[in-house]
């Protein structure tokens, strides 16, 4: 499989087409994603025409955009015009954006080709994509095995060579834990940083667009693309990412010790893997510091409450009235509870009812308030931080991908593998996941490192550095 | 943390959603037990502290409140369950 850059490249020097691009895409999908189960639908005529406009374009000359030719996924949860989008859940059933998100728009005004629609957790709630309700996702390493989620068929194509890259979107780890996964990369940009016009929200305090590739260079490029100000978006920031002068000599790297010293609940292969990383750096110039994220412990608890409460107050919108599958019922409200009874899936259901009962009289301050307090002093926590290191390395799962099925029932398990990707989101950083080798078992295992807000630019240096080190 | 289901019962009301008698049993339970999980969080001292409700301390963003034409009207009216002309429509909502 050619990563995007190659891609590009190739394209731009006539020694490749977008259609002969696309259709080497459409030939391994069509070989192995019966098995793997990354697409929920494979547009394959508008990609087609969408190719052919680009290899006219390189045919009469004209300038090709940055990402030509290039095909992408994009999650299920992100409008594209004239295309059917579900967020894996059954309340959508049949429904067809009648516009295109911004994200996806920048990618189309670059020439890259959307090739289809990738499986998630219904809504982006999950960390398995087994909440689908529409298919199950194997994790192509390891097909008994969860790709992650809730991007996981995102993750899923670019692992198995479906494309180069594929967009995901991250609330709590829903980018970085399905990449680590699967053994790719998944970069969380800064919280601000990608339009979410066409995203369908789920918490909206959290989520954020981000791209997963097989190459640091192809996230680098992806994200050159999706980052821009978009006044669709009222959260999106109008700075862009910094450019800093790099120098990996002394770089500063973060371990937090509650991480580190005491790696409770984290596994031997990624402790292993971990350390190894930490190696790679030192011997790449940089020092290592301790430093203290003291109320990373409550950071799971409170991100329940806070993404909960916000996507109760965000699901609202399916009712049955405008748009999705609906039920007959003899009043309106009776509409809309027996419409969201049928279409929603039982995490859904879990949270929403989660959200609303912290949101409720006489329990907004015991939960939703004292949450966002304690997301107040993990800011702290990682303000003090960063004053000791430039960025911090952390695991992104405290195991490598688990069996399909064995924590589908216990959703307090199935949450804890997001441990150390929420606080990214709470704090409103940039977070990326790389690899950093495999189990003894041949399963992926992945490293994340945490920047300051709007210092992607260091994380992707720094990544390449560890890979020369190696 | 127990949820009784007289609770969940209010709680799905409030979500709008019709649950079965056995979801409400798996409910009562789940969410009890995610609930005790959370109530971990009394643990932290927050007596001084500010919530933070976003995180990168966005401004107002305002502009005029001018409508603009959506390119494809007939793409949003069509995914309306029950249309009628140019109407969505909806079951009686004043009794």
């Amino acid at each position: 499989m050619l990563t995007a850059v190659e891609t590009v490249k190739l394209i731009k020097e006539k020694k490749l087409t977008a259609l002969t691009a696309l259709e080497n895409c459409f030939k391994a999908i069509k070989e192995r994603d019966g098995e793997i189960g990354a697409f929920l639908e494979v547009f394959e005529n508008s990609a087609r025409a969408q190719a052919a406009a680009v290899d006219a374009k390189a045919e009469t000359g004209k300038p090709l955009g940055r990402l030509a030719g290039v095909p992408v996924a994009i999650k299920d949860n992100m409008a594209y015009a004239g295309h059917r989008m579900t967020c894996g859940s059954k309340i959508l059933e049949g429904y067809v954006s009648p516009y295109t998100a911004t994200a996806v728009q920048r990618l189309i005004d670059e020439d890259a080709v959307i090739i289809g629609r990738a499986n998630m957790d219904e809504f982006a709630m999950g960390s398995s994509t087994e909440n689908s309700a529409y298919k199950k996702t194997k994790n192509p390493a390891d097909t008994a095995c969860v790709p992650g989620g809730s991007s996981g068929g995102s993750a899923a194509a670019v692992a198995a060579g479906f494309c180069p890259i594929a967009l995901g979107s991250d609330t709590g780890g829903s980018i970085r834990q399905p990449a680590a996964f699967c053994g790719v990369y998944g970069l969380k940009p800064t919280y601000g940083l990608v339009s979410r016009y066409g995203l369908t929200a789920f918490a909206s305090s959290l989520d954020q667009i981000g791209p997963l590739t097989s190459t640091v260079e192809d996230a680098e490029l992806a994200l050159s693309v999706l980052a821009a100000h978009d006044p669709k978006d009222s959260t999106s920031v109008k700075k862009p990412a910094l450019e800093r002068p790099f120098n990996m000599k002394g770089l500063r790297v973060g371990l937090p010790k509650e991480y580190f010293s005491d790696m409770k609940g984290v596994s031997g292969e990624v402790a292993a893997a971990l350390d190894t990383i930490k190696n790679k750096l030192r011997s790449a110039g940089a020092v290592t510091a301790e430093v203290s994220l003291p109320n990373s412990v409550y950071a799971l608890a409170a991100y329940y409450i806070i993404s909960s409460s916000e996507a109760s107050s965000n699901l609202g919108r399916f009712d049955g009235i405008r748009y999705g599958s609906s039920v007959k019922g003899a009043s309106l409200a009776d509409v809309y509870r027996k419409t969201r009874a049928r279409g929603f899936g039982p995490e859904v259901k879990r949270r929403i009812m989660l959200g609303v009962y912290s949101l409720s009289s006489g329990y907004y301050d015991a939960y939703y308030l004292k949450a966002q307090k304690i997301r107040t002093l993990l800011k702290r926590d990682f303000d003090a931080a960063f004053t000791k290191a430039d960025v911090i390395l952390t695991p992104v799962s405290p195991t490598t991908a688990f069996k399909l099925g064995e924590k589908i029932d216990d959703p307090v398990t199935m949450y804890l593998s997001d441990i150390f990707t929420i606080p990214c989101n709470l704090a409103g950083l940039a977070g990326i996941s790389f690899p950093a080798g495999k189990s003894a078992a041949g399963m992926p295992v992945g490293a994340q490192l945490l920047a300051k807000p709007f210092n992607e630019g260091l994380l992707f240096n720094i990544i390449r550095e560890v890979e020369r080190a190696a | 943390m127990k949820i009784e289901k007289k609770d969940v019962e209010y709680i799905a009301d409030l979500s709008r959603l019709e649950l079965t008698g056995e979801e409400k049993e798996l409910y009562s339970a789940q969410l009890g037990d995610i609930l005790s999980w959370m109530d971990e969080l009394n643990k932290a001292d927050t007596s001084k502290v500010e919530p933070t409700a976003h995180i990168l301390g966005l401004e107002n963003v305002l502009r005029s409140d001018l409508p603009e034409p959506f390119p494809d009207r007939e793409a949003i009216l069509k995914l309306a369950p029950q249309r009628e002309l140019d109407f969505i429509k909806v079951p009686k909502v004043i009794e």
